[in-house]
């Protein structure tokens, strides 16, 4: 829920760590990543090259990515690009619900 | 103790007392007497002051902008041109609500270049989110000063102040000019405390992050608000300093007003030569006032409808145009009238623009056009070659 006038800081000051928590910025999204985890390897390439760092992994020696994190996911598509098995397709928004 | 000072040197001695941390400026005419007088008492270790030289006013405002995030009380000076180029940054203190108070000695903005008295500087700045006072002559840019400083300084209000004066008419005429004890003023503007700063704050701060359409919105609402808790505080600063100094500082001052018939509007120096005129006329019998507009950001509406409600025509002298609209004085006065039932009659005057004189006979022309119930929906232009 964002905040009223009166709740924020005075002049746009960021006065407390972790808001971008608060941010969600995946609203700008046109096109969105679908994800196939029958396809996926777990390579990691998506995920290192994520300019958001919005896909998610596993805290394990071999870590698994996760489904992308669709609250900061930008649909730049750069995961769908470096993916060399063909993994995730970029779905337009609002085409399949 | 009274003192022998021109507008600039009084606005310098204002600086000297509030002894700022952090002040940035370069020089202007008719501004440098102010930063010439102030780089003294910096050299001269009269004060704490850190001075940055700059190499234009932006990096000027940019400095004092930077430094009152860190925490730093900070000042600094313009007029004109420089206020101009300083005008990207002019909008960035007031929009991070930075209480930064700027002397700024009018001169009109070129072309064609000119170096003399208009209000073309500050009248351009009106909608930039700045509290504005205007100065009659060098006591009230003294005083003015003071004044910004607690008003800009409030943690409810925390908006940057403008303290105008009229270039060389007033920068530059020395008049006697009450000075209160160092000791007076420390007491009174008391030690600064920024509500956030960089330097000095607990937690981590951002200052000027990117906001779009989902925050910015509140940002800006937040510094109209800001502006209304000006008009509510006003008079509990204003009178502390009245206490002080023995002198008031209404948001409009009514001169003869009580039983006048015809007013003229006027700001800066040209209300003590319409004074002048008010007194003449009054000695021949005639019912003359004068309503000065001391606060013009945020504008005190209610009371100049209050101070103009029983005066039939109004004349409201302007030193800058707002080319193909109504002048910026006249416009607000217009609008504070509307909300009346019988509303008084106007004449827009521009007079004075790039340090053109404003004669005695100027304004006594106006009045008896106002007396005779001259007045049209053109506007008049005060001692222009026709």
């Amino acid at each position: 829920m964002k905040k009223s006038w009166k709740e924020i800081p005075e002049g746009g000051l960021i006065v407390e760590p972790h808001t971008s928590l608060e941010n969600k910025t995946g609203t700008w999204r046109s096109f969105r990543p679908v994800w196939d985890p029958q396809k996926c390897i777990h390579c990691m390439f998506c995920v290192f090259y994520c300019p958001d760092n919005a896909i998610p992994i596993t805290k394990d020696d071999k870590p698994k990515r996760l489904d992308t994190n669709l609250d900061y996911c930008k649909g730049c598509g750069i995961c769908a690009n470096v993916c060399p098995t063909k993994a995730i397709e970029m779905v337009e928004e609002g085409d399949d619900q | 103790m009274r003192k022998a000072l021109t507008g600039a040197y009084a606005a310098a001695e204002a600086m000297r007392q509030i002894n700022p941390d952090v002040v940035a400026a370069y020089p202007i005419t008719p501004q440098t007497p102010i930063m010439e007088r102030f780089a003294y008492f910096v050299n001269n270790g009269l004060v704490d002051t850190e001075l940055i030289r700059v190499e234009s006013e932006h990096s000027a405002m940019s400095a004092v902008v930077g430094a009152s995030a860190a925490g730093a009380r900070a000042m600094t000076a313009t007029s004109s041109v420089g206020l101009a180029l300083m005008f990207e940054v002019v909008n960035v203190a007031s929009g991070l609500r930075l209480p930064i108070v700027m002397n700024v000695v009018n001169r009109a903005l070129s072309a064609p270049i000119n170096i003399h008295g208009d209000h073309s500087d500050s009248m351009a700045c009106r909608d930039a989110g700045w509290i504005q006072i205007y100065s009659e002559n060098p006591q009230e840019v003294y005083e003015h000063t003071l004044l910004a400083i607690k008003l800009s300084e409030d943690h409810d209000i925390l908006l940057p102040s403008m303290i105008m004066q009229d270039g060389f008419i007033t920068s530059h005429s020395v008049e006697p000019v009450d000075v209160l004890d160092d000791e007076v003023v420390k007491q009174f503007v008391g030690e600064f405390k920024p509500k956030h700063s960089l330097l000095f704050d607990k937690n981590p701060l951002t200052v000027g992050a990117l906001e779009l359409y989902d925050y910015f919105f509140e940002t800006k609402r937040q510094q109209e608000e800001a502006m209304n808790v000006v008009k509510q505080k006003y008079y509990s600063y204003a009178e502390e300093l009245s206490k002080l100094t023995g002198n008031k500082y209404p948001m409009v001052e009514k001169y003869f007003l009580d039983d006048a018939e015809v007013a003229i509007v006027a700001l800066n120096s040209a209300v003590s030569t319409t004074k002048v005129v008010v007194d003449r006329l009054r000695a021949e019998g005639k019912k003359v006032g004068l309503l000065k507009i001391r606060l013009f950001r945020p504008f005190p509406y209610e009371e100049v409808q209050d101070a103009l409600k029983n005066v039939k025509f109004v004349g409201v002298l302007d030193r800058s145009f707002s080319f193909g609209a109504d002048a910026p004085v006249f416009a607000e006065i217009k609008n504070a009238l509307y909300d009346l039932e019988v509303k008084p009659k106007l004449q827009s005057y521009i007079f004075g623009l790039g340090g053109r004189e404003l004669y005695e006979r100027d304004i006594e022309n106006a009045f008896n056009q106002l007396l005779s119930g001259d007045v049209s929906k053109e506007k008049r232009y005060l001692n222009l070659r026709e």
